[in-house]
């Protein structure tokens, strides 16, 4: 028998997911579905206010409820932590300020949300009654809200100890301060443009919670927490709690999405732990969807200065930023870091040689923020896209055609930016050209300006944005030049089982994503065995005890490559095995659908699974190898992964009351090679959505006493897919060479492209009215009033 | 989101629930569909101690019509009124609204009783009963009353129902003449930022979200009557008003909605 045909190819088939049955059917279980008799519920009793002494806690009221037993407040709860405190893992400047950050605030609330007291209580409802009947009385001190708020003379300041409001200034300039201000000087065009970004709720569908279980033996802990991270987690919970590594097992469930909000080590898992240890009980917390409005991270919250200077046909010459940007009233894990990872894409895809990014950071006195899907490059595309587009009026050219001009061409690659980085490939003109004729701009360049002519209240605007973003986090060293504190390696191991059944474990951390159909296809093609074949363990740190997790958008190309990377290793060593049962020489064999082969005898010959089950046995191995079929890998990525597109955006405004209406959306993308285009497009379709949200619809609106008012689902306008547009995708590949498969990533691609594209159409379609900006959210009642400014005051 | 603690009892009938009501006082409340009280007691907005469930009081679902009268019962469904061909021919305005509540779950939850007897200004069935001129019948310990939908509704979330009474039917007029009615939100299963009902051809307009209760827009019905254009008419829909301000919309927007949603109601309603 010869072996001819090539086992048909899983990569890039539109498989469904296996995760979904149990998901779809409940069967998936979340941190509340844990059943954990006789455990402590934990009631946090957060500030009502933004910025107060905290002058008495009375838990008398709670203590008198059936089920409630103790009452602790931050000075209560001290030795728990002693030295210990929440962790920032990013100093990304020497002199940094990270004031401290204890699970339960001592003395002092800072923002609205902030832990002030705990209640123990024998089930979630009394914890909830408990902790509604605790009496805190508050000196109230002034807030600080906004950003401008945190910089403006006299401010009243959030940390007393520290002598500002400022966290730090980081900026990438170099030497270039003289060439920038002279390109200014000459420049024919010169684009100055504000823009704000506001706040953002995450909002996963399901919230955090964590449960600290003690082993009945005692001495070892086990962490269960709906968490992206639990690799992280567990390093940091020792650490901070300063348990031995060994002691402790941190598990992540099924997790109801994350988006960055749960890439971080909260309060109440450190709480959890300490109590569980303290108690030798189990000790269990669950967010209400309230709660996590004001006590999970946020996101975005910058205003952006961004300048273009440009010649005569509008090539821009340099890119000068500056921004403030918003950190809550404490560090989380990489707080500051987020305006860094946009810090270096602020040119976008355009071949622009000189640039300057500053950013000073704040304290105010609101919720943390921190990682939100995209993390820095939504922000950084939208100012960039946004000014292009500014760039496209002053010069008198269509934005696509001032997009064409600046690209960086497709021969450039690889291609050093002016921030310092290496692009890894792409074609950025097929793109937006087959992004251009996907959308059918003449045709709709056409109805716009027929509605006009006709005076319709109902205009069309077409709105582009090409955005490049980086993501595969990332090399260990390039992070270390960032002052970041860990690496961004991943780890992987491949072991096939006697009757020839693949176990894969990954350091990667699903929570919603797919990686265990992924991982399974990558290694069903390279093994030739079924992926219903292959089980993919992750998320156990007792199961998988390396891994760095999941988070921009690194899953694929840096987790998914150590698995590919684990899984040649495997074979490597059934090669050996193979030649050595062949009689042959490894250079001789072809490994192919699942069947080792000597080249030009094809009766000799020995399936995997026949090797599997020798090196189970270890009958009859090589001299001196090791049994079974299995390999480690941890991979550490050269570089970063650049994914790249266009999306258009065509929206329809009605000028009589500011309604928008996103009615076409087409997007292509380059993410590289795509392993699973049904769970690619699931990323675009989501991440669109997302962007998009915070285009027309989502806003964490405080006043100016620092309480968040968009504090529920009702008032803060998650969009459903009832609102999501028609989403037409294509894509196009030029695949990485930073990995052996030609992956990039596609996480956050959707949110990062999206909402500039949304506002830029907008802003099209009433540009004839005089409107040259809108803030976000574009909201009815903000449209509305462009409108009404541009044409002189309001109706 | 965690509610307060409460008692629960379940009515066997109308009676029932009222000396239920008689016998917790203020702190007992009827729970119909659920879907206003329940979120409110989950931010602990209410906390009543006893809940009286009249959800099951399936006698109380119905559509009947007759003598030019469409009467409804006042557990009967959102959803009900939505797919009902009785109601689409006898008032295909009410039917009509009915089908723009919330989402589906809503609709199948929420009831006409209840959200009348809510008194939210922001909900769209009661400003539909307000333009049709419709009557609410409340039955307390002395028995049974109607009050016409114009005096019904007092302030935000209250009525002129006592705290014993509970609202058995809903009548409207059938036949809905030329109406229409327009529900400006900005996502899908979201409450009107502004609404506006027409019915009878203009003899019928009532705002919703513009006050502290739905509000039968009395200038622009004048309007109407004397003759004047949808335009001219809809000039006058927020005059007098006090519309609320929050997230979406500020006074001054709400009044610029007002009219423009009541100039497309008019004229889908078939007003020039
Ligand atoms: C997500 C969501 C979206 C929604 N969107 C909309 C919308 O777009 N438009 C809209 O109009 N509404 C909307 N609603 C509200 C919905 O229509 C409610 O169902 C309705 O307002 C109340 O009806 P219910 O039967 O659920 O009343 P319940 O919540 O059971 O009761 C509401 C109040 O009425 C009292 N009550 C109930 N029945 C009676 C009775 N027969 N006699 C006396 N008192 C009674 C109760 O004691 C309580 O005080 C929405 C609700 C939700 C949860």
């Amino acid at each position: 028998m010869t072996i001819t045909e090539e086992a048909p190819g899983h990569v890039g088939s539109r498989r469904l997911r296996k995760e979904d049955p149990a998901l779809l059917t409940g069967e998936a279980k979340f941190i509340d579905d844990l059943a954990l008799p006789g455990a402590i519920w934990v009631g946090v009793v957060r500030s009502t206010e933004a910025h107060a002494n905290i002058v008495g806690i009375d838990g008398a009221a709670a203590l008198a409820i059936d089920g409630v037993n103790e009452v602790l407040s931050g000075e209560d709860l001290a030795p728990l932590w002693g030295e210990g405190a929440l962790p920032c893992a990013w100093p990304v400047t020497p002199d940094m300020k990270n004031p401290t950050h204890l699970p339960v605030a001592r003395g002092t609330a800072k923002y609205v949300g902030d832990a002030v007291a705990v209640v123990l209580a024998d089930s979630r409802y009394a914890a909830a009654d408990g902790a509604a009947a605790v009496v805190v009385d508050y000196e109230p001190l002034p807030a600080v809200v906004e950003i401008t708020d945190a910089v403006a003379d006299g401010a009243p300041l959030v940390h007393a100890d520290l002598d500002s409001n400022e966290c730090y200034t980081w900026g990438l300039w170099g030497d270039n301060a003289p060439a920038v201000d002279a390109a200014f000087a000459e420049a024919a065009h010169v684009v100055s443009e504000r823009y704000l970004q506001q706040r953002l709720i995450p909002a996963p569908m399901e919230p955090r919670g964590c449960a600290a279980v003690p082993s009945p033996a005692g001495g070892e802990l086990t962490l269960y927490s709906a968490t992206q991270i639990p690799h992280i987690l567990k390093v940091m919970t020792a650490v901070v709690l300063g348990i031995g590594e060994n002691k402790l097992r941190v598990v992540a469930p099924s997790v109801g999405g994350g988006f960055g909000c749960k890439l971080n080590v909260y309060a109440e898992e450190i709480l959890c732990s300490a109590l569980a240890m303290q108690r030798g009980a189990p000790v269990r917390w669950t967010e209400g969807r309230a709660e996590a409005a004001v006590s999970t991270i946020q996101g975005r919250g910058q205003v952006q200065h961004i300048e273009l200077a440009a010649d005569a046909d509008g090539k821009v010459t340099a890119v000068r930023v500056k921004l403030l940007a918003d950190m809550g009233a404490y560090l989380q894990l990489v707080t500051p870091g987020v305006p860094l990872l946009g810090g270096f894409l602020y040119h976008g895809c355009y071949d622009i040689g000189l640039y300057m990014f500053e950013c000073t950071s704040v304290f105010t006195n609101r919720t943390p923020t921190d990682a939100y899907r995209g993390a820095g490059r939504p922000e950084a595309t939208y100012a960039i896209e946004r000014a292009m587009d500014s760039l496209a009026v002053s010069v008198g050219v269509s934005p696509e055609e001032i997009r064409a001009r600046n690209f960086i061409g497709a021969d450039a690659f690889p291609y050093e930016s002016a921030a310092g980085l290496v692009f890894d490939s792409g074609d950025y003109q097929t793109v937006l050209d087959k992004a251009v004729a996907l959308a059918d701009v003449d045709g709709r360049r056409a109805e716009q300006a027929q509605r006009r002519a006709s005076g319709s209240s109902k205009r069309i605007g077409v709105g582009f944005s090409s955005y490049v973003e980086m993501c595969g986090l990332a090399p260990s060293r390039v992070l270390a030049s960032l002052d970041y504190g860990a690496g961004g390696w991943e780890a992987a191991t491949v072991r096939i089982s006697p009757t020839c059944k693949v176990q894969v474990v990954t350091g990667s951390t699903p929570h919603g994503q797919g990686h265990e159909t992924c991982w399974s296809m990558i290694v069903a093609d390279k093994l030739g065995v079924d992926p219903d074949d292959v089980e993919v363990l992750h998320s156990d740190t007792a199961v998988s005890p390396t891994g760095l997790d999941t988070y921009g958008s690194r899953s694929l190309a840096v987790g998914g490559t150590a698995v590919y990377m684990a899984t040649e290793k495997v074979i490597d060593k059934a090669r050996a095995i193979a030649a050595h049962q062949l009689e042959a020489s490894e250079d001789d064999l072809e490994f192919s659908g699942g069947v080792f082969s000597v080249r030009g005898t094809p009766e000799a010959e020995v399936p995997l699974a026949g090797i599997a089950f020798a090196a189970f046995t270890a009958h009859d191995l090589p001299d001196g190898m090791e049994p079974n079929l299995e390999a480690h890998v941890t991979y550490d990525p050269p570089n970063f992964t650049f994914p790249n597109g266009t999306h258009i955006a065509t929206v329809e405004v009605d000028t009589d009351t500011g309604d928008v209406d996103l009615i076409d959306y087409v997007a292509v993308d380059d993410c590289g090679v795509q392993i699973n285009p049904l769970i690619v497009e699931g990323q675009v379709h989501g991440g669109i959505l997302q962007g998009a949200a915070q285009a027309l619809y989502e806003d964490a609106v405080y006043n100016s006493d620092g309480q968040l008012v968009s504090a529920n689902l009702g008032d803060y306008l998650v969009p459903s897919a009832a609102e999501a547009p028609r989403f037409r995708l294509d894509s196009h590949a030029t695949p990485s060479p930073t990995n052996p498969m030609g992956v990039k990533g596609v996480g956050e691609a959707g949110t990062i492209a999206a909402a500039p594209a949304v506002i830029n159409a907008v802003v099209d379609a009433l540009r004839d009215l005089g409107v040259t900006d809108v803030d976000m959210p574009a909201s009815p009642q903000t449209v509305w009033r462009a409108i009404a400014d541009a044409q002189g005051g309001a109706s | 989101m965690i509610p307060a603690a409460f008692d629960y009892e379940v009515a066997e009938s109308v009676d029932h629930a009222i000396s239920l009501l008689g016998e917790h006082g203020d702190d007992a409340k009827l729970l119909a569909g659920g879907h206003s009280l329940i979120p409110m007691m989950r931010y602990r907005l209410a906390t009543p101690s006893v809940l009286v469930d009249v959800g099951r009081l399936d006698d109380l679902r119905y559509i009947r019509t007759g003598n030019g009268t469409v009467s409804i019962g006042a557990l009967t469904r959102h959803s009900e009124l939505e797919h009902s061909a009785a109601l689409a021919e006898a008032c295909p305005m009410l039917a009509s609204v009915a089908a723009l509540v919330g989402d589906p779950a809503v609709r199948h939850r929420g009831t006409l009783g209840g959200t009348i007897a809510h008194a939210d200004p922001a909900s769209d069935l009661p400003a539909a009963v307000l333009a049709l001129g419709g009557t609410i019948v409340a039955q307390g310990p002395g028995g049974s009353r109607e009050i016409a939908a114009t005096d019904f509704f007092t302030g935000y979330f209250e009525s002129v129902l006592a705290d014993d009474e509970m609202i058995t039917e809903v009548r409207v007029p059938a036949g809905s003449g030329g109406w229409n009615y327009q529900k400006f939100n900005r996502r899908a299963q979201d409450w009107a930022i502004v609404g506006v009902a027409v019915a009878g051809g203009g003899a019928g307009v009532s705002l919703v979200n513009m006050g502290s209760t739905p509000v039968r827009a009395s200038g622009v019905e004048a309007a109407v009557a004397g003759g004047a254009s949808a335009a001219e008419a809809a000039a006058v829909a927020a005059d007098g008003l006090d519309p609320p301000d929050d997230l979406n919309a500020d006074a001054e927007y709400r009044s610029h909605l007002a009219r423009v949603l009541t100039e497309r109601a008019l004229n889908a309603a078939g007003v020039a």
